[in-house]
């Protein structure tokens, strides 16, 4: 039970282990709860995912459980991609849209059993959820707090799974759920994450989350095991080219101003739309977007020189023609990367176009006007994040 | 097999091969050979033990142009280069001197052994932050020859000009003390500390056979100082599976141009024919043709020893023979069956992720420096130690670990004699004592250990007397003195023949810009397209 009145912000089920592993205090919110940001050192963090393991406390993402004989079919009604095709034990990345086909929410859809299914979110939607599921016989629970998750990312993840014992975990597909008993209860473990390598993420009983950690930590002692927090994380994502809901688009339901939410086609989230689905929430809008053309197309771009192109304008010659979202250089793909809202006729890859960016040395404030390449997509892209068997490291 | 290329580059190293991979890109049909049966160079993991990668070599990197890592995909050929932070010297008292890469935990650091040290720290940073912004924007330039009237060689005088008129006069004055000074007088200007200036003063001598009061060390310092990582300049890394994964990464990106490396094929001779470059003669008879021959040799083995000196000017051969390429350092390359501890250390100190030294004021140093003037070995040497394996998994089993040992001073010959099994053990003893002076532990959990004099060094790497740098980086041979005054523009002194190692401009270290740049050069000879990169600007 969630204390409603006692303190101001909520502490994870693993926060007596984030706060003992956190050598700088520093910490943020997430939704409600207090969530690292950092613990030692954000580039040791980064580096941890890309050459180790990194453990990241994901329990305070939204968790909406689905149950009841037309759970599938209410998900396959709420969300853009064809839910049926989706097998027990699978995860799917999606996204939702409103009426007007504009994105609300990004997340995953873990496939639990028959007609028993979680969706992961960015932002709470319970109210959009209960009205949609006016016809169908499907129960909806927050279960936000009731289960505790882990991200354990990087080379040696599954190393560390095999050393705790979790054997076979190597054959783990990407996008594949398996569940391992554990202190008399059970964990469950998929292989999905937000950081572009080899990963898994862990789901457990809130009651068994510290000495889930305590374990995890043992076995992956040898294998360069560490907790980072949302800094490093951010490095990671955008690496490997994955939208932030909030930082790369505005949910629709929370935009104010008319023409700042997006659809899936202007997101570069086409590829989630499944128009084969005869009804499902924005098809309408999304068919006639299709037909008519978007408003905006969503790039990567390969940014010249070394300045990180954050919160650049983009121009086409002379014309400016959209904003970046998220910019940074990549530590580990050695590439100035950034993503940008652009008009759509823009959006083609190997297009040039050219950031205007600015930066400031010791007060002095230079602009440059740095050429971009339109790119096709993640700059980190590693075999090990696909290979199965995953490999040792 | 044809015999007959566009290019041939003598030397798969990491500057043949980045030479190669702009050559190649270029669109020329490009041939790297290379004498030992493996790539690298001296940028190399070999498998001296088995399950043990050894970063035999080079064992750290910082300075590999960013420009061309990210210009050739090495990290999509597979090179992923981890930084590391922090760094101890331990003192002789059982105290330490802990490098923390936080700052403000840094000047904590120093202010408990000095706390006047602490406040010129910043000031210390300061400065050497100016000399390597002065430094950094001319890696990926040509030098140019300030005695000609090219036009573009005086617009790159300008270019020179400019920066260095921007420090002011002061700091104009004070660039030519630093690139003059020992790295001892230097840091006695900022610190009263003798643990704080030896644990600095490392990178002052580290590949130099000079000593820390010798006049130019200063510079050696910058040279250490002016790479970078992900823009933290002065920051290094390990290259996740060890070194060796910059020349592999390297080799792909190379070949995915069409380039071809063959190794077991050592040069004997650069052939000439009426003062123009034709091709090589291997060691084993056969011949292969090129217009363009590259040597990515030091410049003594390139002119003295695959060059006939008929072939060449004479102030060519006699600058060759002049040039100063003394050895100085060796080697140890550890298996360990654990992580040592080190006294007064937690095991897991983030300071145990950086270099330990066991040497801790300037005069202890400076006698490790008389020792090598003797002509022998540092009784008490001056040891950068690094364990990779703590941040890379790649390079051991689970749970055991690979020590890198730097050692410095070493001699290229004992007494004058070529190094004896002897000499060598009594080399390794010396080492591997003064580390257990500092970890009990260390010598039980030893599994393997391969020893590196300078002269295995030379033998098996071709580096003359085991110098790392192809020469060593003072005043008189640096930027358009290096390697020669009138030769510092990578074309050598027959048509057609060109330098692409770290003998040539801006020297030694994994840094590929010396094969870049000389790529450059080659191809405006050619009047082809340039594919290389301009250097990024740190303003």
């Amino acid at each position: 039970m969630i204390p409603h009145d006692e303190t101001m912000i909520l502490e994870t089920p693993f926060y007596s282990r984030c706060l003992a592993a956190s050598e700088i205090n520093l910490w943020e919110d997430w939704k409600g709860y207090r969530s690292p940001q950092a613990y030692t050192s954000v580039e040791q963090e980064y580096f941890a995912v890309r050459s180790n393991t990194g453990v990241f406390d994901i329990s305070p993402m939204i968790k909406y459980r689905f149950t009841g004989p037309d759970a599938e079919a209410y998900l396959n009604r709420l969300v853009t991609r064809d839910i049926s095709k989706l097998a027990v034990d699978r995860v799917a990345y999606t996204v939702w849209c409103d009426d007007n086909g504009q994105v609300m929410d990004d997340g995953t859809i873990f496939h639990l059993g028959e007609n028993d299914y979680r969706l992961c979110a960015y932002a709470r939607c319970l109210d959009w959820l209960m009205w949609s599921a006016e016809g169908f016989d499907v129960t909806i629970v927050d279960e936000t707090a009731d289960i505790a998750a882990l991200a354990v990312q990087g080379p040696t993840s599954c190393s560390v799974f095999k050393n705790m014992g979790f054997t076979g975990i190597e054959n783990l597909k990407p996008f594949g759920i398996t569940r391992y008993p554990f202190e008399g209860s059970e964990v469950m473990i998929s292989r999905t994450g937000f950081t572009g390598d080899l990963g898994y993420e862990i789901w457990v009983d809130p009651a068994l989350a510290e000495i889930f950690w305590d374990k995890l930590f043992e076995a992956g002692k040898l294998w360069g095991i560490r907790a980072i927090g949302s800094a490093a994380l951010d490095m990671l994502r955008t690496e490997t080219g994955f939208l932030q809901a909030g930082v790369d688009f505005i949910p629709a339901e929370e935009a104010i101003r008319t023409g700042r939410s997006r659809s899936p086609f202007e997101l570069g989230l086409g590829w989630l739309v499944s128009f084969d689905k005869p009804v499902f929430n924005g098809r309408k809008a999304l068919l006639k977007e299709k037909k008519e053309g978007s408003r905006y197309a969503f790039v990567y771009l390969d940014v010249e020189g070394n300045k990180p192109a954050e919160h650049a304008f983009i121009y086409a010659g002379d014309k400016e023609v959209g904003t970046v979202t998220t910019a940074a250089w990549c530590p580990t793909a050695k590439t100035n990367v950034a993503f940008a809202q652009v008009d759509a006729k823009y959006g083609k890859v190997g297009q040039e176009l050219v950031a205007e960016i600015y930066y400031e040395r010791e007060l002095k404030w230079t602009r440059v006007m740095a050429k971009c390449t339109v790119i096709e997509g993640a700059v980190f892209n590693p075999p090990r994040k696909r290979q199965t068997p995953a490999p040792d490291f | 097999m044809t015999n007959k290329y566009d290019a041939i580059i003598i030397g798969a190293g990491h500057n043949g091969l980045t030479n190669g991979a702009y050559l190649a890109k270029a669109g020329l049909n490009v041939l790297v050979l290379e004498k030992n049966a493996y790539i690298g160079g001296a940028t190399v993991s070999r498998e001296l033990y088995t399950d043990w990668k050894y970063s035999n070599c080079s064992y750290v990197c910082s300075l590999l142009r960013p420009e061309i890592i990210r210009d050739l995909e090495l990290p999509r050929h597979g090179l992923q280069v981890v930084p590391y932070g922090g760094g101890v010297t331990f003192k002789e008292n059982g105290d330490y001197f802990g490098n923390h890469a936080d700052h403000e935990r840094l000047l904590r650091e120093v202010a408990r052994h000095s706390k006047r040290d602490a406040s010129a720290y910043e000031r210390y940073e300061a400065d050497v932050m100016k000399q390597t912004r002065l430094i950094r924007p001319f890696l990926m330039r040509t030098p140019p020859d300030p005695t000609s009237l090219k036009p573009r060689d005086l617009k790159e005088l300008a270019v020179l000009a400019k920066s260095f008129g921007s420090m002011g006069e002061e700091g104009l004055a004070d660039t030519m003390r630093f690139w003059t000074m020992s790295i001892g007088d230097f840091l006695d200007e900022y610190f009263e500390s003798d643990v704080i200036k030896s644990h600095l003063a490392g990178s002052g001598i580290i590949g130099t056979a000079l000593g820390v009061y010798s006049p130019g060390t200063a510079y050696v310092l910058l040279h250490h100082y002016m790479g970078d990582v992900d823009g933290s300049v002065g920051a290094w890394g390990f290259a996740r599976g060890g070194m060796g994964s910059v020349a592999d990464a390297l080799s792909k990106s190379f070949q995915s141009f069409g380039g071809t490396i063959q190794c077991d094929a050592e040069v004997d001779q650069i052939i000439v024919k009426n003062g123009k470059a034709k091709g090589v003669a291997l060691a084993n008879g056969n011949e292969l043709y090129a217009d363009i021959v590259v040597s990515n040799l030091d410049p003594k083995r390139t002119f003295l020893k695959i060059m006939d000196e008929g072939d060449l000017p004479k102030d060519v051969v006699t600058k060759a023979k002049n040039f100063k390429i003394r050895g100085s350092s060796g080697k140890l390359n550890i298996a360990l069956d654990g992580l040592p501890t080190f006294t007064g250390l937690p095991k897991d100190s983030p300071l145990c992720l950086g270099e330990k030294h066991f040497i801790d004021s300037l005069p202890r140093m400076e006698r490790a420096y008389d020792d090598w003037k003797a002509g022998t070995w540092s009784k008490d040497p001056y040891v950068d130690m690094l364990i990779p394996t703590q941040i890379d998994p790649t390079m051991a089993p689970p749970g055991k670990h690979m020590m890198s040992v730097f050692v410095q001073y070493a001699p290229p010959k004992v007494n004058g004699e070529d190094w004896t099994a002897e000499d060598k053990a009594g080399f390794e003893k010396t080492v591997i004592d003064q580390i257990s002076n500092y970890s009990p532990d260390f010598k039980d959990l030893i599994l393997h250990c391969e020893t590196r004099t300078p002269k295995d060094i030379e033998d098996e790497v071709g580096l003359t007397e085991g110098n790392i740098f192809m020469g060593e980086l003072t005043f008189d041979q640096l930027l358009f003195n290096r390697p020669f005054p009138g030769y510092a523009q990578y074309r050598g002194p027959v048509k057609g023949m060109y330098m692409c190692s770290s003998g040539s401009h801006p020297g030694g270290g994994v840094m590929a810009a010396p094969g870049a740049n000389a790529a450059r050069e080659i191809l405006m000879d050619l009047k082809l397209t340039n594919t290389v990169p301009g250097g990024y600007d740190d303003d």
